[in-house]
């Protein structure tokens, strides 16, 4: 599976046919239709390869609350920036985060005034500072869902075999599933369809899903990321919409198993464990967050550091929180692109590399 | 003199050999007036004395690129084929350069060496001469290993226009060959960042392929080296500068597998990355066929290919053809690539 | 959510992978995904393995696409009358 292999899902010829059958499907059901493409991933992908303008009118994209950069409240964020000033600390995060403003700064003007911040592609090089520099302490800031959790874990039961205790976890994660139940409970949303994360599914399974379909009667696709992925799973959702069925189906078969992930899931309920978490835009959605369970304490961060952030404050004007859930749009907002910007974010919606406000600003005519 | 001057194992750049004295002595002759020698700079004398006719291109250009050996490439080699090429991208045809070393104390005299002989190999490809220099050493840390500055002269022939205000509606846009080598070649050798990849750096002087283009055609009417924001800061700007709207297709633009395979594994962009031995030139539709068949010609534009049109526009902007036949949007990049996971 | 690549597997040295993709090549880690093996074609993710790319199931997907093209094709060739 070279390089061939991923064009094979980008041809061209390949993207017409599917074109040509979501034409077919749309015309057949006869009204507009409204899905949510919950991953922050799925809407860049859709804004990069401009299927909103090649699909039919009839259908309704909504970006969705995937972007865990996004999700991420000021507090938390606030309390990591805090964390970076402390001297002797080594702060270490994804690269999305680095621009994302808190309350009062981000991290790169924290880096600026001196903070050692570091951006690692893999929490794996976050052990690796930590080893490098003992007497430092060495602070992961855990964002992402299931696809990066387990990732996350994986380096704390590193750190714990070897006894890397300059190591930690600031854990900012969340998992999905709740997010779902909580987009269908939302009154005025109405949603027809879940366009549902390829990567998140394949570590946590298809299953997961079910009661969206079943209990709130919406199907569900899991779909994958190349414009063909995404052009079939539409189909896929017109068909089950047109007969009245709603069940999860898989699109993304070469990546999704029926069980997942199950060496990642365990690993994650060892290491993590459920918590309350609050989620920028739709407040604390009950048993959300992952937090690293007792036996791992010595690698949290929260234990061993007590910050006050009694001062943070979501920005003022900023709706990412409605965008977020899907009931406003980037166009909705009166500072979109005007004051909020790449470069001068507001919110992180702006910011993060799969926010809504950043792939349209970057790719919507 | 020269035969004394010892770039062996154990020798580093000294504070004393950026003080005027006898080290600085020592260093010029031995190594760069060794290395570089022409004429001009062999006189040693304040300033470098030429005789020039026409209308002049002057530019320079600080190169401050980490790490300073990379696949393809060093900062010296780049330092002079940046330079070249700017003068290059106005139809100049380039002729002498100056270069200024600020060098971090403590460098490695093998390395300096190496750059230095770099330097010289790639003057001699894009047939200049480095006829001024400066040598400045500053303390450990306050200067990445070395910083080289390079300013250049070119003569721009009678009756070459070229400009980045130039471009018309109806023009086509051709790519000289494959994008985002340098930017990839690069990442792969900086710290933090480990991946194997036979993809080198494009670091090349573009004068010899501009040359022959412009004797193909009188309406070669922009040219421009995407380096630093790659493809999208250049059609940003010339669009801007031009007043109009340009459309590139994605499908038309060349890439290696290794470098897709890099920006796929990185999230990177490659619109973004920097190229460094690559053009792009708006030329009347009509003059396409000639011009391509010329570049294709030149072993630096074997991949040259049409990648986009001009348009029309009230509004200067630059939109994507995508496989699927939509238009999306290409805005001028704004801030560093960072690698993006998730 | 999730920027993850297919590569192959090319060598395996105490649980870490060195995985191949258009030439580049990246170490990953099989901490969780332990049960895979040379010329195992992977998901990347963050440095770590995540899935197994199942190629039976690629070629099935892409198989859709071919009996599609060859549907809609039939369908176009049957409205204007023409000979496929």
């Amino acid at each position: 599976m070279p390089l061939a292999f991923l064009d094979d899902f980008r041809s061209a010829p390949v993207v017409k046919t599917l074109l040509g059958e979501l034409q077919a499907q749309v015309a057949a059901l006869g009204r507009p239709i409204k899905i949510m493409e919950v991953c922050g991933t799925h809407t860049m992908a859709i804004s990069r390869h401009g299927i909103r303008q090649a699909a039919p009118r009839e259908i309704g994209l909504i970006s969705g609350p995937g972007c865990p950069v996004c999700v991420t409240s000021n507090r938390d964020i606030d309390t990591f920036l805090e964390l970076a000033a402390l001297p002797d600390v080594i702060t270490a995060t994804f690269g999305d985060m680095v621009r994302v403003p808190g309350t009062r700064n981000g991290l790169a003007e924290a880096r600026g005034q001196g903070a050692d911040v570091r951006v690692v592609y893999s929490t794996l090089d976050a052990l690796d500072l930590a080893r490098k520099h003992p007497g430092r302490d060495v602070i992961f800031f855990g964002v992402g869902f299931e696809t990066t959790a387990p990732t996350v874990a994986a380096a704390v039961a590193q750190a714990m075999q070897e006894g890397l205790d300059n190591f930690f976890v600031q854990s900012a994660h969340k998992v999905v599933p709740p997010a779902l139940e909580a987009l269908a409970n939302t009154p005025g949303l109405a949603l027809d369809a879940f366009l549902c994360p390829g990567h998140v599914s394949a570590i946590i399974g298809p299953q997961a899903y079910e009661p969206a379909a079943s209990e709130h009667g919406i199907p569900c696709v899991i779909a994958g990321f190349e414009p063909v992925d995404i052009l079939q799973s539409l189909i896929m959702i017109v068909e089950q919409v047109r007969k009245g069925r709603a069940a999860v189906e898989v699109q993304y078969s070469r990546g999704v198993r029926r069980d997942g992930n199950p060496a990642a899931t365990e690993l994650l309920a060892s290491v993590f464990e459920p918590c309350d978490a609050e989620w920028r835009g739709i407040g604390v959605i009950p048993g959300s967050g992952l937090a690293l369970r007792e036996e791992y304490a010595a690698h949290d961060a929260s234990r061993k550091y007590d910050i006050d952030v009694s001062w943070s404050r979501e920005p003022s004007g900023c709706i990412c929180g409605a965008i977020l859930t899907g009931l406003k749009a980037p166009a909705d907002c009166r500072l979109f692109a005007g004051a909020c910007t790449p470069e001068h974010p507001v919110g992180p919606c702006m910011v993060s590399s799969e926010g809504t406000c950043a792939a349209y600003f970057q790719y919507e005519l | 003199m020269t035969d004394e001057f010892n770039t062996g194992d154990n020798r580093s750049v000294l504070l004393s050999h950026g003080s005027g004295g006898r080290h600085t002595q020592e260093l010029v002759q031995g190594l760069f007036a060794r290395e570089l020698g022409n004429p001009i700079l062999g006189r040693m004398d304040d300033s470098a004395t030429i005789e020039l006719e026409g209308r002049l291109a002057f530019t320079t250009d600080s190169h401050v690129v980490s790490p300073l050996f990379f696949p393809g490439g060093d900062i010296g080699r780049l330092s002079v084929t940046g330079t070249v090429n700017d003068l290059a991208m106005v139809g100049a045809v380039p002729l002498y350069l100056s270069a200024g070393f600020i060098i971090e104390e403590g460098l490695p005299m093998a390395d300096l060496e190496r750059i230095v002989v770099s330097m010289r190999d790639a003057s001699r490809e894009a047939e200049v001469q480095i006829v001024a220099g400066d040598t400045k050493v500053v303390e450990h840390g306050a200067a990445d290993g070395l910083f080289i500055t390079t300013s250049g002269i070119g003569i721009i022939p009678a009756g070459v226009k070229v400009s980045g205000a130039g471009a018309r509606p109806g023009d086509a846009i051709i790519l000289s060959g494959t994008l985002g080598d340098h930017g990839v070649a690069v990442l792969s050798r900086r710290e933090g960042i480990t991946f194997d990849t036979d993809v080198v750096s494009d670091c090349a002087p573009l004068g010899g392929l501009v040359r022959r283009m412009l004797e193909t055609s009188k309406r070669v009417r922009v040219l421009r080296d995407p380096t630093r924001g790659g493809l999208a800061a250049s059609l940003n700007e010339i669009a801007s500068a031009s007043g109009v709207s340009i459309e590139i297709y994605e499908e038309a633009i060349p890439m290696q597998a290794g470098v897709q395979a890099a920006c796929e594994m990185l999230g990177l962009d490659p619109l973004v990355l920097a190229n460094e031995g690559k053009l792009l030139a708006m030329v009347a539709d009509q003059d396409v066929p000639r011009v391509l068949e010329e570049m294709r010609a030149h072993p630096l534009g074997a991949s040259a290919a049409v990648i986009g049109r001009v348009e029309q526009s009230d509004r200067a902007r630059v939109t994507v053809r995508t496989v699927l036949g939509s238009r999306r949007v290409l805005i001028m990049p704004s801030g560093e690539q960072l690698p993006r996971i998730c | 959510m999730c920027l993850a690549v297919p590569a192959k597997i090319t060598e395996i040295t105490n649980g870490v992978a060195t995985v191949e993709l258009g030439g580049i090549t990246r170490q990953a880690s099989l901490m969780l995904l332990p049960s895979a093996s040379l010329g195992d074609y992977v998901l990347i993710h963050a440095g770590f393995a995540i899935t197994l790319v199942d190629e039976r199931e690629a070629a099935k997907t892409l198989a859709i696409f071919d009996e599609l093209a060859a549907a809609l094709e039939e369908s176009q060739n049957t409205e204007t009358g023409q000979e496929p």
